[in-house]
């Protein structure tokens, strides 16, 4: 196994509201990469929990990390406790359901959000650990990312060429690429591209990959830890 | 140009070739594999201490209380005990103490706190080095400096162990955060590396085999007590390390040693609340007030 090269603020960090890195930061985290899987203008958020998560979630204000995450906070914000009543002042409608269903880890959560288009989405994630998280299905489509790194989560058709011209930006603009996989549901239909890059993702290149073709469908992209 | 280093004895031999203290070290570390410019990363933990500082601030003065009701209101308890009374253990022993419980009591309020280096531990770090500056007027600087120090050991007990409670018990997460503020406190007296190095593994050895029992599984109680003896088994590790006092065993095989007990240590007394004071007829009892009747798995 690699040894991760522990940074200092790996040990004296990460910032957050308390009580738990793992109830609460990582909740937050994964409310937020709905957030941004969701689209503009989330109306309605159901979030189904799993395991320790539906067990202890009250205790640990997993419930208002998670509101928070969806909409937009960071597991820092201090104003996440608040997270329900900004909510309600903001028209987010939410909802929690407690599912007795076995998962691969205990603190996941599924978080079905609805936008102004009325456009639903969901993505399934876990907190494993320490305020990281590992995202395994975007919209049905199993995926598996940590959101450690920059993420650029792009939805695409699969055709041939689609993966070149993406790296071709990403050099362009001199990104590094850490990690990169590719899912598909199956051949030519809908894919997914996750790149987990060193450095941070500049507006441009969003903009670049979303302009590149016609079988780019969502480019998303989800900021490191 | 200082690279890595992987445990304490290598850290010692980089302290002794380049004449550097542990704190000097650990940021040409962090420049090395960062990337990042000093600058960048000292403004970082200056950010760090003020978050650390506020939250003190706030444990200490206001009335805290957790999400679940079961802990807070206790730093302040103390703190106007030690400042209205002569205290058995004295006024900087307290004020560490309370310190640190206040930090505890606000993550359990989901207040702002820094992980140092988990969230349930986070208050031995701050509540030490923040009231030993104070007390000795050492500007906020040297206390940065003392939270590289302390670094430095997180990280290679990070590296070589673990500093989970769900691995390694409390003993791996209060222990660890301990130890790591012993040898901060050690070079901001003075000390050298080698008694940093020594007070980090007293510290542990003091508590080695502690379990990790939370009840209810809240980051509540026995946690805001645990940091407080956390910052009392800092305090008395180091004034032993600047005396002279030596480690029989070297840090680097304490820091096994304790990874070894950790593995040793049942699941049911590893973060799982099913052992210890969780699993006491109490200790059932607040779980069953906090989640409701349901039997807890």
């Amino acid at each position: 196994m690699q040894v991760k090269n522990y940074s200092v603020f790996d040990i004296i960090g990460p910032r957050m509201i308390g009580p738990s890195s793992s109830h609460t930061a990582g909740a937050a985290r994964l409310g937020k990469v709905a957030r941004k899987i969701g689209g503009k203008g989330i109306l309605e958020v159901t979030f189904i929990l799993y395991g320790s998560f539906a067990q202890t979630y009250k205790g640990h204000g997993t419930d208002r990390a998670l509101v928070a995450g969806v909409l937009g906070m960071d597991p820092n914000d201090e104003n996440l406790s608040n997270s329900m009543e900004i909510a309600q002042k903001d028209g987010l409608k939410y909802e929690f359901v407690l599912s007795e269903d076995e998962t691969a880890h205990p603190n996941t959560v599924k978080i079905i959000t609805r936008n102004e288009e009325g456009q639903q989405s969901e993505i399934v994630g876990a907190s494993i650990g320490g305020g990281n998280i590992m995202v395994t299905e975007i919209n049905g489509l199993a995926v598996e990312f940590t959101g450690e790194y920059p993420t650029i989560i792009i939805r695409h058709l699969d055709k041939p060429g689609v993966v070149a011209d993406v790296t071709h930006i990403m050099d362009e603009f001199q990104i590094n690429i850490a990690f990169m996989k590719v899912f598909r549901q199956r051949k030519g239909e809908d894919a997914f591209m996750i790149i987990e890059t060193d450095n941070d993702v500049p507006k441009a290149v969003l903009e670049g990959i979303r302009n590149l073709a016609d079988e780019i469908l969502h480019v998303y992209l989800v900021e490191g830890l | 140009m200082i690279k890595d280093f992987v445990n304490g004895s290598d850290l010692l031999s980089l302290c002794h070739k380049e004449e550097k203290k542990i704190w000097e070290v650990m940021i040409e570390r962090e420049i090395y594999i960062s990337g990042k410019s000093k600058d960048e990363i000292m403004e970082y933990m200056w950010g760090n201490l003020k978050i650390m500082k506020n939250a003190i601030e706030k444990g200490l003065q206001e009335d805290i209380k957790s999400v679940s009701g079961l802990v807070g209101g206790d730093a302040k308890r103390l703190r106007t005990y030690y400042e209205t009374k002569k205290t058995l253990s004295g006024e900087q022993m307290n004020k560490a103490v309370a310190s640190a419980m206040a930090v505890l009591e606000v993550n359990a309020s989901m207040g702002q706190i820094v992980a140092a280096p988990t969230a349930g531990s986070s208050g031995i770090l701050p509540g030490v080095l923040i009231s030993a500056g104070q007390d000795f007027g050492f500007d906020d600087e040297v206390i940065v400096q003392g939270l590289f120090t302390a670094a430095a050991v997180g990280y290679i007990i990070t590296r070589n162990a673990t500093v989970a409670g769900a691995e390694g018990g409390c003993q791996a997460e209060t222990g660890a955060a301990a130890a790591m503020a012993a040898a901060g406190l050690v070079e901001m007296m003075g000390g050298t590396p080698e008694q940093a190095l020594h007070g980090a593994a007293m510290t542990i050895k003091n508590i080695l085999g502690l379990v990790c029992d939370p009840i209810a599984g809240l980051v509540e109680a026995p946690c805001v007590k645990r940091n407080a003896i956390g910052a009392a088994n800092a305090y008395i590790s180091a004034d032993m390390a600047l005396a002279g006092i030596q480690s029989i065993i070297p840090f680097d095989e304490v820091v096994d040693a304790m990874y070894k007990v950790g593995q040793s240590i049942p699941c049911s007394l590893r973060e799982t609340a099913l052992g210890g004071l969780a699993a006491t007829p109490t200790g059932k009892k607040i779980y069953e007030k906090v989640f409701g009747s349901k039997e807890q798995k």
